[in-house]
C-alpha cells in the first residue's frame, strides 16, 4: 500500500490488520508518534488524517493509505508551528512523552476553532492524558496558540 | 538511527580523536580516549591528583565549537534536572546558555549519587544532592579555561575575568571552544572556592527547560525510540497470578504468524520474538499457554482489606511512642476513625520497555531507567559477565515515579532473558496491560487511628497503627529496615510534627506479607500516611469545635516552619473568607523529602462528583535552584495525586489483576485539572526535594474539602461518595 506521510509517499507491505501507529513507527522508523495504551485511550498516538485527529494505534495503516496524514515530525519544517512556539513559550513539556500526541491534537483544534474556549478545550483534549499532569500549561499553551496564530 | 549514528560517532571520535560532528570534542583534564575507560572503572585519572572533588572530564566536555554538554549522572523523567544541574554547573562556569547541550551518563561508579552509594534517581534528591559537585565541576572548569588563558597572554589569572564563554583580561578576549584544549592540558586543581549565594546569578532564576525543542518536535529518543540495525522487538506473556509459571505452552498459531521469528520460554514466561512490535502482539495472542497459578492464586484485594483492617486492632511494631498512649485513650471516648488506600500501578506514559544487544564478553543496553547501577549488575549476573562489561545507556524517562527504579530491574532482566536467546539485539516492550499487571505497585494499607482531646479540645492522645506491606523487606535493600521498621511504610506519620506534639502517642507498623510485588510511588509512604493523618487531625478539630487552621497552628507550635508554610497557604487562599458559592475549602500541610508542601483545595460537588476548581500551594523547599520547576513539579504532583484520590485504583481477584488499561484505571484528565498556584517561600535553608512532595497533602486537602462541604467524611481513596 502507498501512505502519504508529511508529504512523502511510502509503499509499505504490512497486513491489513497493522495499526499505522506501528508502520510509522517500526517501519517508517518514525519514532516521534507515541505508543500509551494500544486502545484509544490516552491519545499518545494522535495524528493527523486529511486534517482531522486520529488515535494510530486502532486505526489500520490499510484504512488511510492514500490520503494525507500528518505526524509531529510534519508538523512544521523547523519545529516552529504556532502551537510549538506556544509550549515553549509556556514550558509545557515535563517527561514529554505525551506531548506530540497533546500537539497534534491541539493544532488540529485551532485549525477547526481558532479562538477555542476553556469548554472546546476540556473537549478537544480530554483523551489526552499526561501522566506528568502539565494540562494547566496545555490548556495555557492553547490559548498563547491561538493568540500566535492570530498575530 | 539516530541513537546509533550518535553512539557510534562517539566511540569512533574516542579511539581516534578525528572530528565528531565537525568539531573537535576535547573532554576535560584526561585525554578524551581515556574517558570512557574512566567512566567504566571509576578511578581517579592519572592526570588528576586526588581529592574529593569531582573528576571534571566525567561531567563536562567543552567544544571546539563553542558546545558545552553537562553529562547528568541522573536521569530526566520530566522533573527538569536536564536544565537543573546545568544551571548549576553554570552559576560556576559562565558559559553562554545558548551553548548548552545535555546527554545522560553511561553506568558508571563516578556518577554514583552523592546520597546513595548507587547510580540513581529517586527520592527526590537529585537537586540538593548535587547542589555542591555540579557547581564545583563549572568551578573547577572555569579556573582551568582562565589558566589557560592567562597563561597565553602571560597575565595573573586571578586578574582575568569571565563572560558568557569567553576569558576576558583588558582588550583580551578568548572563547572556551579555543581554550578547551589548552586548558585540558593542565592538571585539575585540587581546592576550589565557590560563589557566594549573595553572588548567584543563575540559582534562584525562572529558566525554561532545555530539552523542549526535541520534545516537542519528536525528536526526544525515549527507550520505546531505540534503533539499531538487525532489531527484533519481543512482547513478553507473564503469569497471570504473581508467582505463577509456565506449565505447557503451545506456540504453533503464534509462530505461524507473518512476521515472528521464534517463540522460547524465559523464567518469567513465554517470549514472542518478531520483526516488530505488532507480529510480536499478534504472535502473543495466539499462544496457547497453560499455566500453574503459583503461591498467590487467592489474593484477593476486598478479603485483604477486610483482614488488614482487623490487624489494626491490635498492636504492631512501634516505630514512634511516648507516654502512656492506651491509658490516655482509656480515659474518655476516644474518636476513632479507619483510613484504607488501593494498590496503584504507576502508569508512566511510556510503557516499560528495554533493549539489549549481546556481543561476546560484553553487553549495551538502553534503557529509560531511575536505576543504573542496579540494572547493570543485573545485567551482568544474568549474562555471566562483570558490571562494566556492561554498557548502560540511559535514555529519556517517558516518566518514572518510582516504577523505573525497580529493587530486582524486572523490565530490565526480562528484556536481557529474550536476549539471552537470540543473536540479534532486540527491544522487549511491555503493553499497556503488561504495565498495568506487571506488579510493584503502592502498596495497599489501612490506617486505624485513635484519639483522644481534654475538655478544652487539646488532643491528649495519638495512636496510629499502619497496616501494610514492606516495600524493601526481602528486597536487596533489606538493610534500611532497622528493627523490623521498614521507614518507607511508616514515613509521614512516625514523623509527624502533630503525633510529636500531642504527649501520649505511638505509631504502629503492623507487617503484612502479601505476595503482590510493591514498590515505591511517587512520595511513597507519605502517599497514604500524609492522607490518614491530615484527614485525622482535620477530625479531631472538627471533634474539638475548633477552625481546622487554628487547631493546626497550636499543634505545629514546636514546627514553625511547618507552621508558616500552612499559613502562607491558607493567607493565599482565603482562609477565613466565604468561598464562592457552592464550594468549601480544605486544607493540609505536610513535610516529605526535606520540603513542607500546604495546600488548601477548593471544591464542590456537582451530580454527585467532587470537582476541585483550585488549588492553593505552598512550598517550603529550602534553596531553591529554578523557580519555573518547582512550580511545575508541584502543578504535577497535584495531578498525580488528585488523579489517585479521585479515580485510581487496582483491585486483584482470585489472584488476577482487574483492570488492564486506562478505561478501567483511570488518572486525571485535562478536563479535571484545577487552578494550581504555587507559593514559593524565599528560604535560606538547606534545599529539600520537589518532585514528590506536593503528592501526599492534596488527597487530604480534597477529602478536608467536601468533609466541610458536606458533612461526609472520606476515608477511603479513591474517594466515593456513596
Amino acid at each position: 500500500m502507498k501512505l502519504l506521510v508529511n508529504g512523502r509517499e511510502h509503499e509499505v507491505s504490512v497486513t491489513d490488520d497493522m495499526p499505522l501507529l506501528w508502520v510509522l513507527r517500526d517501519v517508517l522508523g518514525m519514532t516521534g508518534t507515541k505508543f500509551g495504551c494500544g486502545m484509544a485511550q490516552c491519545g499518545a498516538c494522535t495524528v493527523l488524517v486529511d486534517g482531522q485527529p486520529i488515535r494510530s494505534c486502532v486505526r489500520p495503516a490499510a484504512a488511510v493509505a492514500g490520503r494525507a496524514i500528518t505526524t509531529i515530525e510534519g508538523l512544521s519544517a523547523a519545529g516552529d508551528h504556532p502551537v510549538q512556539r506556544a509550549w515553549a513559550e509556556v514550558d509545557v513539556v515535563q517527561c514529554g512523552y505525551c506531548q506530540s500526541g497533546q500537539i497534534m491534537a491541539a493544532a488540529a483544534l485551532l485549525k477547526a476553532k481558532p479562538k477555542p474556549t476553556d469548554a472546546d478545550i476540556d473537549a478537544a483534549l480530554s483523551g489526552n492524558i499526561c501522566r506528568c499532569g502539565t494540562y494547566q500549561r496545555i490548556r495555557s499553551a492553547v490559548h498563547r496558540a491561538a493568540e500566535l496564530m492570530e498575530g | 538511527m539516530r541513537l546509533l549514528d550518535k553512539e557510534t560517532s562517539r566511540r569512533s571520535f574516542l579511539k581516534s580523536s578525528t572530528l565528531a560532528g565537525g568539531a573537535l570534542v576535547v573532554g576535560f583534564f584526561v585525554p578524551a580516549g581515556a574517558r570512557r575507560a574512566f567512566a567504566q572503572e571509576g578511578g581517579t585519572p592519572s592526570t588528576a591528583p586526588a581529592s574529593a572533588l569531582p573528576p571534571v572530564n566525567a561531567f563536562l566536555r567543552i567544544g571546539d565549537d563553542e558546545s558545552v554538554t553537562v553529562i547528568l549522572s541522573h536521569c530526566e523523567m520530566g522533573q527538569g534536572i536536564w536544565t537543573t544541574l546545568p544551571m548549576l554547573v553554570n552559576e560556576e562556569l559562565d558559559a553562554d546558555w545558548s551553548r548548552i547541550k545535555v546527554e545522560h551518563a553511561l553506568a558508571a561508579p563516578v556518577y554514583r549519587s552523592t546520597a546513595f552509594p548507587i547510580q540513581m534517581t529517586g527520592g527526590s534528591t537529585t537537586t540538593w544532592s548535587e547542589l555542591d559537585r555540579y557547581r564545583q565541576v563549572g568551578a573547577l572548569a572555569r579556573t582551568q579555561l582562565v589558566a589557560a588563558a592567562a597563561a597565553q597572554w602571560g597575565v595573573k589569572p586571578g586578574d582575568c575575568r569571565t563572560e558568557k564563554g569567553f576569558v576576558l583580561h583588558g582588550d583580551k578576549r578568548a572563547s572556551y571552544g579555543s581554550l578547551a584544549a589548552a586548558a585540558a592540558k593542565l592538571p585539575q586543581p585540587t581546592s576550589v572556592t565557590l560563589k557566594d549565594p549573595a553572588q548567584w546569578k543563575v540559582i534562584g532564576q525562572p529558566t525554561r527547560r532545555l530539552d523542549t525543542p526535541e520534545k516537542i518536535t519528536g525528536r526526544a529518543q525515549f527507550g520505546m525510540d531505540v534503533r539499531l540495525p538487525d532489531l527484533l522487538t519481543a512482547v513478553v506473556a507473564h503469569p497471570p497470578t504473581f508467582g505463577g509459571k509456565v506449565k505447557s505452552v503451545d506456540a504453533a498459531a503464534a509462530k505461524a504468524m507473518p512476521g515472528v521469528h521464534g517463540v522460547f520460554e524465559i523464567p518469567t514466561g513465554v517470549a514472542v520474538v518478531a520483526d516488530h512490535f505488532w507480529a510480536a502482539k499478534r504472535g502473543r495472542d495466539a499462544l496457547k499457554i497453560d499455566w500453574a497459578p503459583g503461591p498467590h492464586a487467592d489474593v484477593d484485594t476486598v478479603a485483604l482489606r477486610k483482614s488488614y483492617s482487623e490487624r489494626g486492632k491490635a498492636d504492631g511494631q512501634a516505630a514512634k511512642t511516648a507516654g502512656d498512649v492506651a491509658k490516655a485513650l482509656s480515659a474518655g471516648s476516644p474518636l476513632v476513625a479507619e483510613y484504607s488506600v488501593p494498590y496503584l500501578p504507576h502508569a508512566a506514559m511510556e510503557p516499560l520497555n528495554c533493549t539489549v544487544r549481546r556481543s561476546a564478553g560484553a553487553a549495551e543496553v538502553w534503557t529509560g531507567t531511575q536505576f543504573q547501577t542496579v540494572d547493570q549488575a543485573r545485567v551482568a549476573e544474568i549474562l555471566g559477565l562483570k558490571p562494566e562489561q556492561v554498557t548502560l545507556h540511559t535514555t529519556f524517562l517517558g516518566g518514572g515515579f518510582g516504577r523505573r527504579a525497580n529493587l530486582v530491574s524486572d523490565f530490565v532482566a526480562d528484556a536481557v532473558y529474550v536476549a539471552k536467546n537470540l543473536d540479534r539485539p532486540v527491544k522487549l516492550v511491555w503493553t499497556r496491560e503488561d504495565d498495568i499487571r506487571g506488579g510493584y505497585y503502592r502498596p495497599l494499607a489501612v490506617h486505624r487511628l485513635e484519639g483522644a482531646l481534654d475538655d478544652q479540645g487539646r488532643p491528649t492522645a495519638w495512636r496510629q497503627r499502619i497496616v501494610s506491606q514492606s516495600i524493601l523487606a526481602g528486597s536487596p535493600f533489606a538493610a534500611m529496615v532497622k528493627d523490623g521498621i521498614d521507614p518507607t511504610v511508616v514515613e509521614g506519620a512516625s514523623d509527624s510534627p502533630y503525633v510529636a506534639a500531642i504527649p501520649h502517642h505511638r505509631v504502629d507498623l503492623v507487617a503484612m506479607e502479601v505476595g503482590v510485588p510493591v514498590l515505591w510511588w511517587r512520595s511513597v509512604g507519605n502517599s497514604h500516611t500524609a492522607f490518614a493523618v491530615e484527614s485525622f487531625v482535620d477530625e479531631l478539630a472538627h471533634a474539638a469545635k475548633r477552625d481546622p487552621l487554628e487547631f493546626r497552628r497550636a499543634l505545629l507550635a514546636q514546627a514553625p516552619r511547618v507552621r508558616a508554610v500552612l499559613e502562607l497557604a491558607a493567607a493565599k487562599a482565603g482562609w477565613g473568607s466565604a468561598p464562592p458559592a457552592g464550594r468549601a475549602r480544605g486544607l493540609a500541610v505536610h513535610e516529605s523529602f526535606g520540603s513542607i508542601v500546604a495546600q488548601v483545595a477548593e471544591v464542590s460537588v456537582e451530580g454527585g462528583t467532587i470537582r476541585v476548581h483550585r488549588v492553593t500551594c505552598a512550598i517550603d523547599c529550602g534553596v531553591y535552584v529554578n523557580p519555573l520547576g518547582v512550580r511545575a513539579q508541584l502543578e504535577s504532583a497535584v495531578a498525580f495525586g488528585l488523579g489517585a484520590a479521585l479515580h485510581s485504583e487496582l483491585t486483584i481477584k482470585q489472584g488476577q489483576v482487574v483492570e488492564s488499561n486506562f478505561h478501567d484505571y483511570r488518572v486525571l484528565r485535562l478536563h479535571e485539572m484545577p487552578q494550581v498556584e504555587v507559593h514559593i517561600v524565599p528560604s535560606k535553608e538547606k534545599s529539600g526535594g520537589v518532585g514528590e512532595p506536593g503528592t501526599p497533602p492534596i488527597a487530604p486537602a480534597v477529602a478536608n474539602a467536601v468533609f466541610a462541604l458536606t458533612g461526609k467524611r472520606l476515608r477511603e481513596l479513591p474517594f466515593r461518595l456513596s
